[in-house]
């Protein structure tokens, strides 16, 4: 079954497009990255998907459930952490992460409840009122109240802006943890590392269009990802063009190593002196902007 | 990649989950204005209190009511029931675009909750508000007058279907409202002058022909009047009359308001 399928997906905001007919699916168990530059459609896609928008056109399933027509079951299925910090400054932490089992009826939540503050370092906060808390803790118990019904496909908009590193690794620890026990990952970040390392599977959004979509091995061999960067000292043979000069840094892209090897070969063969050299790996980064650039 | 009897176990598990969100948002809205009853239960009862105690002894010797009922007893249903109609609107609309502007109305909106659940949520809580509220003032102004009880039933009755009424409305302007500006602007606007024009502080009877006749346009002087009524067993119009105009008012509005949170009208865009 797939944990997200979603068809021909069209949101209209008057005259902006903000979807433009996507067609994604997540099967189970994956770690799934959405990226795409601000103003790309991530946010809206998941809004769709988590009933908080409705689509102009198309439609979207969530474990087989589509999220109008069966839209109890579909919200069952999913968690999302939204973007922005939002919280209710009425209740502690965990009363709010009460109400929110509450709203899925569950009336008998305690220990998840616990397993949840545990993992995301909030047992101490517990009582603590959500005004108290600092922005990384409002971040972590929204992460909390959207696992509160363990939904097997929890979906993560940002969740890691505007939260230090200690904090983020234990974050990405425990979400990778869930993966492991069987919930689907469908995350967005700015942090293009995070989607490199985590995920299995990306997708690029531009201008509300599905851009690239591929597993992250074959997306990051997708372009020229390895790079060989030299420092010479004389001048570089003619016949011996570098794909870019950055300073000192005479630059040879390519899509494999052994490309890089045989340029290595070629220049100690002309009889270069080589100075400095590194071999750059094939980065997300790189491949995000490329992806871009070709889709403008 | 995890195993498939673990990803099928939580299926069952979000599947098992059936139970309703309802409850819980009602109970989430009747602890939120109950965390801060001070402001929201206490105040109100003071304002009221206030009330009577300067109208009801500034305005008693000018004011001719129903024959030997003294005019601050007379304006104790009023003021109880002005209370409730109030503090149910103020109560639905402030918890809705308080949510709104903060934006954790997200976490009802995400849940599995009917539009049906959300809408009777709100309006029960806020009519939970709005009768401790009028109960208060109940209880605080046996301090200062003995009101008599004709018919509890309609004092009841009255008290719950005005309470919902403006509720409703309140879910629809706290819906509708943007800004703490545009919903004051309908509670100072349209709520208060057609509380305070509804025969609170006077009987319609002693209003010149035409006033007394505008009144009857106000649907809330039909709550005030039917609810006074359970009081006194004497009213300007028909208890019977006013229960029916209430109904048919808080029916009108229900639907609409049904209709506006069924497609997600301001709320899922």
């Amino acid at each position: 079954m797939k944990a997200l399928d979603v068809s021909g997906a069209v949101k209209q905001y008057g005259n902006l497009r903000a979807l433009g007919g996507v067609d994604l699916a997540v099967e189970e168990g994956e770690f799934f990255a959405l990226l795409g530059p601000n103003g790309a459609g991530k946010t809206t896609l998941i809004s769709a998907l988590a009933g908080l928008v409705r689509l102009s056109e198309g439609t979207i399933r969530v474990m087989g459930h589509d999220v109008v027509d069966d839209y109890r079951n579909a919200r069952r299925m999913v968690g999302v952490v939204p973007q922005e910090i939002v919280f209710d400054p009425f209740f502690s932490v965990r009363e709010v992460l009460r109400i929110q089992s509450g709203y899925f009826g569950l009336r008998n939540n305690d220990a998840w409840i616990d397993e949840l503050l545990e993992n995301l370092d909030l047992t101490s906060k517990a009582n603590a009122n959500m005004r108290q808390l600092s922005g990384g803790m409002k971040r972590r118990v929204l992460v909390a109240q959207a696992l509160v019904h363990k939904p097997p496909l929890i979906v993560l908009d940002e969740p890691t802006a505007g939260v230090d590193v200690e904090l983020r690794q234990g974050l990405w620890a425990f979400i990778r943890s869930l993966n492991q026990r069987g919930h689907t990952i469908l995350l967005t970040t700015h942090y293009l590392e995070e989607a490199e390392t985590l995920c299995n599977r990306i997708a690029m959004l531009k201008a509300g269009r599905v851009v690239a979509l591929d597993d992250t091995k074959t997306l990051l061999r997708a372009v020229d990802g390895h790079a060989l960067r030299v420092k010479i000292e004389g001048p570089l043979p003619a016949g011996l063009p570098a794909s870019e000069r950055d300073g000192e840094w005479y630059v040879w892209a390519a899509d494999s190593y052994d490309v890089l090897v045989d340029r290595l070969g070629a220049l100690r063969a002309a009889g270069v002196k080589i100075s400095e050299f590194e071999v750059g790996q094939p980065d997300l980064e790189r491949v995000f902007v490329e992806v871009m650039r070709r889709a403008a | 990649m995890n195993a498939p009897e673990t990803r099928q176990r939580l299926v069952q598990l979000a599947e098992e989950s059936s139970g309703s969100g309802f409850r819980t948002l009602l109970y989430k809205e009747v602890l939120r204005f109950w965390k801060v009853a001070f402001q929201t239960v206490a105040a109100p009862v003071l304002s009221a209190v206030l009330y009577l105690m300067i109208f009801g002894n500034v305005l008693a010797p000018h004011v001719r009511v129903y024959g030997e009922i003294p005019y601050i007893a007379f304006i104790v249903p009023g003021l109880v029931m002005m209370s409730v109609l109030q503090n149910s609107f103020a109560n639905s609309s402030s918890s809705l675009i308080q949510s709104k502007i903060t934006g954790n109305l997200v976490f009802v909106l995400l849940p599995p909750i009917s539009y049906r659940e959300f809408f009777c949520a709100y309006v029960i809580a806020a009519v939970i508000r709005g009768l401790a509220v009028g109960v208060g003032v109940w209880l605080v102004s046996l301090l200062f007058v003995q009101i008599p009880l004709a018919n509890a039933l309609w004092i009841l009755v009255f008290a719950i279907l005005g309470g919902a009424l403006l509720a409703t409305l309140g879910v629809i302007a706290g819906i509708w409202a943007e800004k703490f500006d545009q919903l004051a602007t309908f509670q100072n606007f349209l709520i208060m002058p057609l509380t305070m024009l509804a025969g609170v502080f006077y009987s319609v009877h002693s209003l010149p022909a035409f006033w007394g006749a505008v009144s009857h346009l106000n649907p809330f002087f039909f709550m005030i009047d039917g609810f006074r009524y359970g009081f006194f067993g004497v009213s300007d119009a028909s208890p019977w009359l006013s229960l029916a105009i209430v109904l048919v008012f808080l029916a009108v509005l229900s639907v609409l308001t049904l209709r506006l949170l069924a497609k997600g009208w301001k709320l899922r865009g």
